[in-house]
């Protein structure tokens, strides 16, 4: 009995140690850490269980039976973060370069099935380079049931991805499915096709960061929710999202006790529109104040920054945020910011994720370039997002809720449960200078009429009464008393019912 | 007595004075400009005027609105508060020909006292010692050399009408006089078109040290001791206390005395002060007399026990002191420090805006020690350019001087302010210097302490530790709080170790953590692990709360805290260190992270929000100076100056007027 017990150990010992003390010295050499580094600190101390440690690979191809590592290239496995159950796979650069083979497909989705048989949260760690050519056609095959069990997963469980090294082909095509991708700056890059086939194809030059660096994913092509400075801090932030999602999409929210009151008022508000109505202020002040604990984690940070949009916590149940941002482009709504908060809204309402919504939009942004780039459609996906959604919605107008941007930012028309607003709300078509021009045309020529044509606009439509008049406004609040009047309104929807009509599934402007 | 007051100011001190005014039973009226509508003084009063634009030249600084808001309110007195109005002989006499009475000193006073010569003159005449020099009127450099030479040098050369540094050269010797005095005299004429000149004995080493009085209409005079503001950053007094730790009784007598003669020489009427350079050896020399209620008034009330406002409205009413100079007796010790919108690490640049949060700490008398808070705003109010930018004078009084430091230190501490830059990163490090605590200081303390300015101070030896355990205690909590989060697999709890290596600043502190609720204990573990010193720390502190009070083995401590990604940042002492507690294996694997050096950022200029470029002040190869204006961008129709923060050389220019930037563009590039 000593003997094969001696003998497990050492095999797993050998497993450990992937593809060897030098590649691994390799690994770090770069900044980065190994795929069982990587889990240690994404999970529980000592509560991963590792799946597959010993799983090869059968590929005769081109010498390939004389380059056999134990786990081919991927750990799998579970663990718990504080407590609740995740599934996880990590890349192992070290073996063959992270490249997928038909057994190391077989371990993903043999992870993934559990997870979803088991309705809880699969993360992805990501470092590899894409299919392992000499396997060809058993590789594709592979990659194409991982991309099947991502779909299956989608909207069920949470689906994680943190792009750890450099990732192409399949390796970027799986994350893409998933809910959620981060990346590492300065070790992480993703592209379909990487900065050679680029010079090859198409003669452009064009680094590998360039192409499809933290940064391009982040700002630019908005493919990256998130970017983080190394693994490590990553990894703890990771944990730090899964504190705020639900297991699966029956599970609800989790809660974590606090001792941040309900009732806490903040007369600082109170001031925080200011007088002029084109200066702006800062919406994430809003936020912070009004959440638990001033803790506030942002989902596509640095990508359309006219909209705001993250988790938090009210009475330490975790809630969504969508907000204007009146601090850039005056919190106008364009293709980006559209796209970006219909991806959010969608997630959350999937995941029985509560919608908070703070509105001052001055409307749509108008111009060549973004009617072109389609903005009827990416608004559309907004407006589509917030109205299908059948969570509890709370929406709090704070300042403009100008034209169509009024309805699409969880309005009531929209299926809004509690609209609420600011005293400092002005809820109309457009602005009062804007509408006085349209409507008194004739007296654009006198400015001493149109001045005085603008007043009488502002003066009869520049607030929330004539809205709240009509019932489209439940009630006008006192800034301060905002948190009290949400964690109620919360309370009160715990139990809300509401079922769209049966259908296959709709058919969002995509 | 009055029924109802103006008070023609705004800010902390119409704050002061609406405060005892309201203890005496009297209706306040405030007034305001534009900036100020939602101003604490506005909210405070029991009416408030609107006056006018933001500009105080526009509002504050007219007389004829001040009478106009009198009449409109039926205020029987105005009290100016100090700066504005408060000197102008004027504005009395304006009042008085209303009706109004001036809660002040009579404009003869104000008048004798408001020339720098005549003053001299006065002072000199009721027999207060004066800096040997020349009172007359210097014609040239040669009558200049001949009066130098006379008192002896080092000799200082002085605008009659000036202030500010400006026509102002001191000169050691017969060549620097020649030099110098005709550019001084330029000065003064470029700069108050009046350049008439004086000369007088440099006191090398001087300190700053003032004596309070207060007379009524029946010609008494009391002097309510002194006050030492020799902390100065050109010529802006940063800390105030008092008694002086220089003067010794016979010294506090005779300048307190002299004061006297002088105040009753000129009829002085109200609350005033005698300033007086002193030299180390207790040598002193009238300066000048301020004949207003002056900023640091608080540390004065705090040793006396008197309210000077009280008084001054009293005595403008015609009321006889309520005491004799032999009532008058100082007790304990009391520091001020003026609390300032400006950012110490940038030259203490002003810097305005939102005080999305201000948290001052609690007013009151605890352990011995009382802390008052003067202020004019409010968390959620903004610092405006148009006025001074002193957020609040924060006052410590404890029966010794060292004491009172103390406890200056320790409510600088609970201090929290956050959307603006503040000073308190620098108050706090002098309230930690050793020449400071010594009491031996001149009016040069900053610039010979900080030759090249304030900068950052890392955290080390016993704050050091301080800040660990603190940070230690915090991750403890909130790991036990995170495994009480729901949805949990049942089973077994999840444990985890209980050892920590806090990483503050560069260092790391191995320690273990034990404890729950409010009470836990802190082991350093040293390098061949041996256990170290236990810590005990107790604190009802709460995730969110922006301020961490406690107790580290039983000594009262408070720590700003603010969060960022997996760690903490904080500030304790003037020191703000960004702290991140690790499991040993984290901090095994951290080791193993990149170190990226921070891009330098000094050698650009970014674009601070996303906006259209109105204007490049400045062509490459330009050399520019820290403060100059190097473009403009505009953003949300807002006009936004951008300048340069160090003095450089321009590299190249990567925007031109009209180019629409992103945050963070780079604008200029530096050589």
């Amino acid at each position: 009995m000593k003997d094969v017990i001696e003998e497990l150990q050492r095999r797993r010992d050998n497993a450990r140690l992937g593809g060897g003390q030098a590649r691994i010295d390799a690994q770090h050499s770069k900044g980065k850490l190994t795929a069982r580094e990587r889990i240690e600190l994404l999970m529980d101390e000592n509560s991963f269980e590792e799946f597959d440690t010993f799983v090869e690979h059968r590929c005769n191809e081109f010498g390939m039976e004389k380059n056999k590592t134990p786990g081919d290239g991927v750990v799998t496995g579970w663990g718990t973060i504080n407590g609740r159950v995740v599934y996880v796979f990590a890349k192992d650069f070290t073996v063959l370069g992270g490249s997928l083979s038909e057994s190391h497909a077989r371990k993903m989705t043999k992870i993934q099935d559990m997870a979803l048989k088991n309705r809880a949260p699969i993360i992805g760690l990501f470092d590899a380079g894409g299919a392992r050519i000499q396997e060809g056609v058993d590789a594709l095959g592979g990659y194409g049931e991982v991309f099947t069990r991502n779909v299956m997963a989608s909207g069920v469980i949470p689906q994680i991805s943190v792009i750890m090294g450099p990732c192409a082909g399949g390796d970027v095509y799986s994350p893409a499915m998933t809910d959620f991708i981060f990346m590492v700056k300065d070790t992480s890059y993703m592209f379909v096709t990487g900065p050679d086939v680029v010079k090859t194809v198409t003669n452009e030059t064009v680094t590998a960061e360039e192409l499809g660096g933290a940064k391009v994913h982040t700002s630019k092509s908005s493919v990256a929710d998130g970017a983080f400075e190394n693994d490590l801090e990553a990894l703890l932030q990771m944990r730090r999202l899964m504190d705020f999602l639900p297991s699966n999409n029956k599970s609800g929210v989790p809660e974590l006790p606090t001792s941040d009151s309900p009732d806490r008022e903040d007369r600082s508000l109170d001031t925080m529109i200011p007088d002029n109505p084109n200066k702006p202020y800062d919406m994430k002040e809003l936020i912070l104040k009004v959440v638990d604990e001033a803790d506030f984690m942002e989902i596509q940070e640095n990508f359309a920054k006219n909209i705001l949009t993250g988790f938090a916590r009210m009475e330490g149940r975790t809630v969504g945020i969508v907000a204007n941002q009146p601090m850039v482009l005056a919190g106008v709504l364009d293709s980006d910011a559209s796209r970006k908060a219909a991806r959010f809204v969608r997630f959350c309402d999937c995941f029985e994720i509560p919608l908070i919504t703070f509105v001052d939009v001055p409307g749509f942004l108008p111009g060549t370039a973004q009617e072109y780039g389609g903005l009827i459609k990416h608004g559309a996906k907004l407006l589509f997002a917030f109205t299908e959604a059948t969570v509890a919605k709370i929406t709090v107008i704070t300042r403009k809720a100008y034209g169509g941007a009024y309805d699409v930012m969880s309005s009531k028309h929209i299926r809004g449960d509690l609209n609420y607003a600011w005293p400092t709300a002005e809820i109309a078509v457009m602005g009062a200078k804007g509408a006085a021009e349209i409507i008194y045309r004739a007296d654009i020529g006198d400015p001493a009429k149109i001045a005085a044509r603008i007043e009488e606009y502002k003066a009869r439509f520049a607030n929330p009464f004539v809205a709240a008049e009509r019932g489209y406004i439940d009630e006008v609040i006192l800034p301060h008393g905002t948190r009290r009047r949400i964690c109620r309104g919360l309370n009160m929807l715990r139990n809300k019912t509401l079922e769209n009509p049966w259908k296959k599934h709709d058919n969002i402007p995509l | 007595m009055f029924k109802k007051i103006l008070i023609a100011n705004r800010g902390e001190i119409a704050c002061r004075v609406i405060k005892t005014a309201r203890k005496m039973g009297i209706k306040t009226v405030a007034v305001y400009s534009d900036a100020d509508r939602e101003a604490l003084h506005v909210e405070m009063a029991d009416e408030a005027v609107h006056i006018g634009p933001a500009p105080a030249a526009q509002s504050y600084l007219i007389i004829e609105k001040i009478i106009e808001a009198c009449k409109q309110t039926g205020a029987e007195a105005v009290h100016p508060g100090y700066g504005f109005l408060s000197e102008r002989e004027a504005f009395p006499v304006a009042l008085a020909k209303a009706g109004i009475v001036f809660i002040g000193p009579n404009p003869h006073a104000i008048a004798a006292m408001g020339d720098k010569i005549e003053s001299k003159k006065a002072a000199a005449a009721a027999n207060v010692s004066t800096v040997p020099g020349y009172m007359g009127e210097i014609s040239d450099e040669k009558h200049a050399v001949k009066i130098a030479e006379e008192i002896g040098y080092p000799v200082m050369m002085k605008a009659s009408a000036g202030g500010g540094g400006k026509g102002m050269r001191i000169a050691f010797n017969r060549e620097e006089v020649e030099e110098g005095f005709p550019l001084a005299k330029s000065e003064a004429k470029a700069s108050f078109g009046d350049d008439r000149m004086f000369i007088e004995k440099f006191i090398i080493d001087p300190r700053h040290i003032e004596i309070q009085l207060i007379g009524d209409k029946h010609g008494n005079v009391v002097y309510l001791g002194e006050r030492e503001c020799s902390i100065q950053r050109r010529n802006q007094k940063v800390l105030e206390e008092a008694p002086s730790p220089l003067l010794d009784e016979k010294t506090r007598k005779a300048m307190g005395e002299q004061s006297v003669a002088l105040a009753k020489a000129v009829g002085y009427d109200s609350a005033g002060t005698v300033e007086f350079v002193a030299g180390q050896d207790r040598s002193f020399f009238f300066l000048e007399m301020n004949t207003r209620l002056q900023v640091e008034h608080p540390v004065t009330e705090m040793i006396t026990g008197v309210d000077l406002v009280e008084l001054m409205i009293r005595v403008a009413a015609g009321e006889k002191l309520p005491f004799k100079q032999s009532d008058i007796k100082l007790n304990g010790w009391a520091v001020e420090s003026r609390v300032y919108a400006e950012d110490p690490f940038r030259n203490f640049l002003p810097s305005i805006g939102r005080l999305v949060k201000y948290r001052p700490p609690v007013e009151g008398v605890r352990e011995g020690a009382s802390v008052r808070n003067d202020t004019g705003v409010f968390e959620g109010g903004e610092i405006s350019m148009y006025y001074d930018p002193m957020i609040a004078k924060l006052v410590t009084h404890a029966s010794t001087r060292e004491k009172a430091i103390a406890a200056q230190a320790d409510a600088l501490d609970a201090f929290y302010i956050d959307g603006i830059q503040h000073n308190i990163p620098f108050l706090q490090a002098v309230m930690q210097h050793p020449r400071w605590i010594s009491g031996k200081i001149s009016t040069g303390f900053i610039k010979e302490e900080y030759p090249d300015g304030f900068k950052a101070r890392a955290a080390e030896g016993e704050e050091r530790r301080v800040l660990a355990s603190v940070a230690a205690v915090i991750d403890h909590q909130q790991n036990i709080r995170r495994r009480k989060i729901t949805h949990q697999m049942s089973g077994t709890a999840v444990s985890f170790a209980k050892t920590r290596v806090v990483k503050i600043g560069d260092d790391r502190l191995k320690m273990e953590v034990a404890g729950d609720g409010h009470s836990f204990a802190v082991t350093m573990i040293g390098p061949d692990d041996a256990l170290g010193e236990t810590i005990s720390i107790v604190s009802s502190w709460a995730p969110g709360d922006p301020i961490w009070h406690g107790k580290v083995n039983n000594r009262d401590v408070s720590i700003m805290v603010r969060s960022r990604l997996n760690g903490l940042t904080l500030s304790y002492r003037g020191i703000t260190a960004p702290v991140h507690v690790f499991t040993m294996r984290e901090a095994q694997l951290a080791a193993l992270m990149p170190i990226k050096a921070a891009a330098d950022m000094s050698k650009f200029l970014l674009c601070p929000m996303p906006g259209l470029v109105k204007a490049i002040n400045v062509d490459e190869g330009a050399e520019v100076k820290a403060g100059d204006p190097l473009a403009v961008v505009e953003a949300m129709k807002m006009e936004n100056i951008l300048k340069a923060e160090i003095d450089g050389i321009v590299k190249k220019v990567n925007a031109k007027p009209g180019d629409s930037l992103a945050v963070d563009a780079v604008i200029i590039e530096f050589a």
